[in-house]
């Protein structure tokens, strides 16, 4: 899909612009101030119904609806896929609504909406990114109480936390937490990242984009400044690891990218192709090749990909 | 640091009132650091009323709870911040609850249920903590294999000594006690009270125990006060009050003892 | 050869138009019209109302044929209309006391004044199927009128018949009609939330589940002997008093029912004991929502009233957060979106995990061997 460019003019006439109105779309932008004023600080909002289905990004898109406007770019993309159905949905959702640009290329959008993924190319000062959140609170399922995470929150009591890590090393001689990875913000909060996998958390880190997360079902809205300290929470003998694998890119022949892993037969013949599609095609356009390539040459193996380290 | 006559913990004029009820009225008493004060009586006499106060766990109706904080000097516990009084709950203060599984994390492993308060203050070396978790089930007479055992998978008297290391680890200069052997056979309690024998004079530590056993009361505290219906009818060193008791109420205590 | 996975946007296009056949179903059997979903179906509608927090019999009906029958999916439809609304005024809360009644019973009194009246209810009919109804061979029933016009005047058994002993707790009262209320759509609920907010949570809650926590307080998970003082289902009007008049006017009708539940009494030998009370209040005829919300609310009051917390439904958090029917069937549903970039990473740490514990057993199985390689090579002891 090319990128489109709509005339905002002609947006579906019986809703406003982006669906919501615009005192909704003051009460989260203030929501958002909040949020940027004190990094990964959980902020309440009076998230509103949405026409998808909670769970399926409306804190996302609420907070897209708030932020966007007849200039932008809009990406959306969903583990890594602007195809998946999903961020078809979602992009669906803004043309009708908004008429804004649409792109797949990473680069040319102003505003990315995301669901487990962040981007790999790296994303400029001009960008924001937009976080679809299912839960926010990173202590959630140690402590079911909002009423005590809260206040844990606000005491900097976050020794649970770490009591979770202990235990993971102690049974299983690894953190056993590979998404929604918590992170320590600025030196004061701990954040749960979104189900992003871990391999992403260092991406946030000093990202120069603004980074904002929502929350639709449990209404909380919370975010990243650009160029803010973000650190995975490990212990100093075991520190933070990313997830790495063996095999490159079957397409694109990448090595430093997520790559999903597809199962050919039944007989155990998988390859590996990178999540991020927009980074993977424009690899393959600038001559990169993977083994699996149709460009490659018949009878290049398939990988029986070893497992990742 | 506290000089060792200036009193640690100061409790002036405490009363807690339930509606019209009694829970305690006009306690009044000073800790010193490294002593063990006893609060003995029946059960209804207010001694658990007491102690949730001077704990700071419920703010009295009258009266002032005073302790001398390590950098602050001597502060009043009500007059803090929440943040404070939990950090203070937290590092210099501990609390053996009379059921272990009170305070006790029961789905995290005993190694983690130790390591907790070292972590809360920040520790972040892994081996570390457990080398210090793996010591103080040492000291607390808990076999080392036990490690990464979970707590309901110990007995009554191993969850009360896990519980009581879990609360010494970070050193604290006042404990609070509440039947720390209530529940556990007698064999068990003689063994769990050689050992808090032990730790208090090693550790130096303050404690305030609160047990309707004067057995215990007489093995651990310098000091004694005997409450009846929510007032201290009788104070003193434990040898005295228990050898030469004045009140009636607590000749009666004494003597039900030795008839028993 | 493996190709890349693409076309997502027409086969959502496809799957529509698919969904929409569905829908429509045998072309050969009548369209069915909103008109008789909203008449003939009228407790589906109620419960699409009351679920989707706005009153509309007619959106109610249509949300009802769109989600082909599936109440949540037609409760999702209004709740997604309710958020384009404007809101142009709050209306004077409903005097539920001068309701025009068509049904009004009391489980507490044998006869009181105004009397039981019965009303249209299956309450005393048996469940035995009507195969009539299936062959459209209906005789339309007509109702005989009454010789005798309701009571005007239909006092309300709580307030005016229990109190005027003083043996009912009284209502905490705001100081003044005008003091503001919560509103659970405008604002993130922050527990511990007060009654206001845990009763619109409540009214807009999914039946069953209500039902559910109302069915556990009386089987022991709570502990509040409840009769019900009072259900009364009618019309009230709905006023609003416009800044520019001063006065209220009558904007319309609603239907309503109302439960009032009569509770285990609170006091002392010192203290005057009183009963306690719950209440519920729904759009529409829905008596078992009315008094399953009526039983939930009391045993949410459990923190005010320094009762032991028992069961989940006097945990205001565990109720308020589980109740919302939307929120839930999006959560539960939404796993069925695509997780694979996360499950991924579980795929490889529990291969690293099993790769090193058989590793493990290798060495150990390979130290075991060496040792009794070497015990057979020793000779034999002496025999």
């Amino acid at each position: 899909m090319e990128q489109t460019v709509n005339n905002p003019a002609q947006a579906s006439s019986a809703y406003n612009f982006a669906y919501l109105d615009e005192q909704t779309k003051r009460m989260i932008r203030r929501a958002l101030l909040k949020a940027v004023a004190i990094p990964g600080y959980q902020v309440p909002f009076a998230g509103r119904e949405m026409p998808m289905p909670y769970g399926w990004g409306t804190g996302g898109v609420q907070v897209t609806a708030a932020v966007i406007g007849p200039d932008d770019t809009l990406k959306v993309i969903d583990q890594g896929a602007d195809d998946t159905t999903n961020a078809v949905s979602i992009r669906q959702f803004f043309a009708k609504t908004a008429n804004v640009a649409t792109t797949e290329k990473t680069a040319e959008a102003s505003i990315i909406q995301t669901r487990h993924r962040i981007p790999e190319k790296e994303l400029r000062e001009d960008q924001i990114l937009v976080y679809q959140v299912p839960i926010p609170e990173p202590l959630r399922f140690l402590e079911p109480r909002e009423t005590e995470t809260r206040k844990m929150h606000a005491l900097e009591e976050y020794g649970l936390m770490h009591v979770k890590l202990y235990e993971d090393i102690s049974r299983h001689g690894h953190i056993a937490t590979t998404y929604a990875y918590p992170v320590m913000v600025d030196d004061r909060y701990v954040m749960d990242p979104s189900p992003t996998p871990k391999f992403d958390n260092p991406k946030m880190d000093m990202m120069a984009a603004l980074q904002l997360f929502g929350a639709g079902r449990e209404k909380r809205i919370y975010a990243l400044p650009p160029y803010t300290k973000v650190k995975s929470l490990d212990f100093e003998d075991h520190p933070f690891e990313v997830q790495s694998w063996k095999d490159e890119c079957g397409m694109c022949g990448a090595t430093d990218s997520y790559l999903d892993e597809v199962i050919l037969d039944d007989k155990g013949n998988r390859m590996f192709v990178c999540s991020d599609t927009d980074y993977c095609s424009e690899r393959q356009d600038a001559g990169h090749r993977g083994p699996q390539h149709h460009d490659q040459p018949l009878g290049t193996s398939h990988s029986n990909g070893k497992a990742a380290e | 640091m506290t000089r060792s006559n200036e009193p640690l913990l100061r409790v002036s004029d405490l009363t807690m009132m339930y509606g019209d009820r009694v829970g305690c009225r006009n306690v009044s008493f000073e800790l010193r650091p490294g002593e063990v004060l006893g609060i003995v009586g029946e059960s209804g006499s207010g001694k658990s009323t007491l102690l949730r106060s001077i704990s700071a766990q419920q703010e009295p109706t009258k009266g002032i709870v005073e302790y001398h904080t390590r950098i602050d000097g001597i502060r009043d516990v009500y007059q803090m911040s929440e943040a404070q009084r939990r950090l203070l709950m937290r590092t210099d203060w501990a609390f053996v609850h009379q059921n272990a599984r009170d305070g006790l994390r029961m789905n995290v492993s005993a190694g983690a249920n130790i390591g907790e308060r070292l972590m809360a203050v920040g520790d972040r070396h892994y081996g570390n903590i457990r080398n210090a978790a793996e010591n103080w089930l040492g000291k607390v007479e808990i076999a080392t294999e036990r490690l990464d055992d979970l707590p309901s998978t110990f007995s009554g008297g191993m969850q009360q000594r896990l519980q009581i290391a879990r609360n010494l680890v970070t050193s604290p200069r006042l404990v609070f006690m509440d039947e720390p052997t209530g529940g556990l056979d007698v064999s068990v309690q003689a063994r769990l009270l050689d050992l808090l024998r032990g730790l208090v004079h090693d550790l130096n530590l303050a404690v305030i125990i609160v047990t309707h056993d004067l057995a215990v009361a007489r093995l651990l505290s310098h000091r004694l006060m005997v409450m009846q219906r929510g007032e201290v009818i009788e104070s003193g060193l434990t040898d005295q009050v228990l050898d030469d008791p004045q009140h009636a109420y607590t000749q009666l205590l004494v003597s039900s003892i030795l008839q028993n | 050869m493996y190709v890349a996975v693409k076309g997502g946007e027409r086969a959502i296009n496809n799957a529509h138009r698919l969904l929409a056949e569905k829908r429509r179903g045998d072309r050969d059997v009548a369209e069915i019209e909103t008109s008789q979903i909203e008449q003939q179906l009228s407790l589906s509608v109620t419960r699409v109302m009351a679920e989707g927090s706005l009153y509309d019999r007619d959106l109610a009906a249509l949300a009802i044929k769109q989600g082909r029958g599936d109440l949540i999916e037609a409760i999702f439809l209004m709740r997604a209309y309710r958020t384009t609304l404007p809101r142009f005024a709050f209306s004077k809360p409903v005097k539920t006391a001068e309701m025009d009644i068509a049904r009004r019973i009391s489980a507490t009194f044998k006869d009181l004044p105004g009397g039981q009246i019965l009303g249209p209810t299956f309450d005393y009919t048996h469940r035995l199927l009507d195969f009539t109804l299936m062959a459209n061979g209906e005789e339309p029933a007509t109702a005989h009128t009454a010789d005798h016009p309701v009571d005007e005047t239909m006092p309300r058994v709580l307030d005016d018949l229990l109190n005027y002993e003083g043996l009912i707790q009284d209502e905490p009262n705001p100081t003044n009609d005008d003091a503001p209320v919560a509103d659970l759509t405008r604002e993130a609920v922050k527990f511990p939330a007060d009654r206001d907010l845990r009763l619109q949570n409540l009214a807009r809650g999914d039946e069953g589940f209500v039902l559910a926590l109302g069915y556990s307080t009386q089987r022991g998970y709570a502990n509040s002997h409840a009769f019900v003082g009072e259900i009364r289902y009618g019309s009230v009007a709905v006023e609003i008093e416009p800044e520019e008049l001063g006065f209220a006017i009558d904007i319309g009708d609603i239907e309503l029912t109302e439960c009032e539940t009569v509770n285990k009494f609170k006091g002392s030998k010192t203290k005057l004991p009183q009963f306690t009370r719950g209440y519920g209040l729904v759009f529409g005829q829905n008596e078992r929502k009315s008094i399953s919300m009526a039983l939930v609310d009391r045993a949410m009051r459990a923190r005010e009233m320094g009762e032991q917390v028992m069961g989940p439904a006097q945990d205001e958090e565990f109720v308020m957060e589980h109740s919302d029917n939307v929120q839930a069937t999006g959560f539960v549903e939404h796993i069925k979106l695509p997780h694979y970039v996360d499950f991924q990473g579980e795929l490889e740490l529990v291969r690293r995990m099993r790769a090193e514990v058989l590793e493990r057993l290798a060495k150990t199985d390979a130290a075991d061997a060496a040792d009794a390689k070497n015990a057979r090579s020793q000779p034999e002891a002496a025999e």
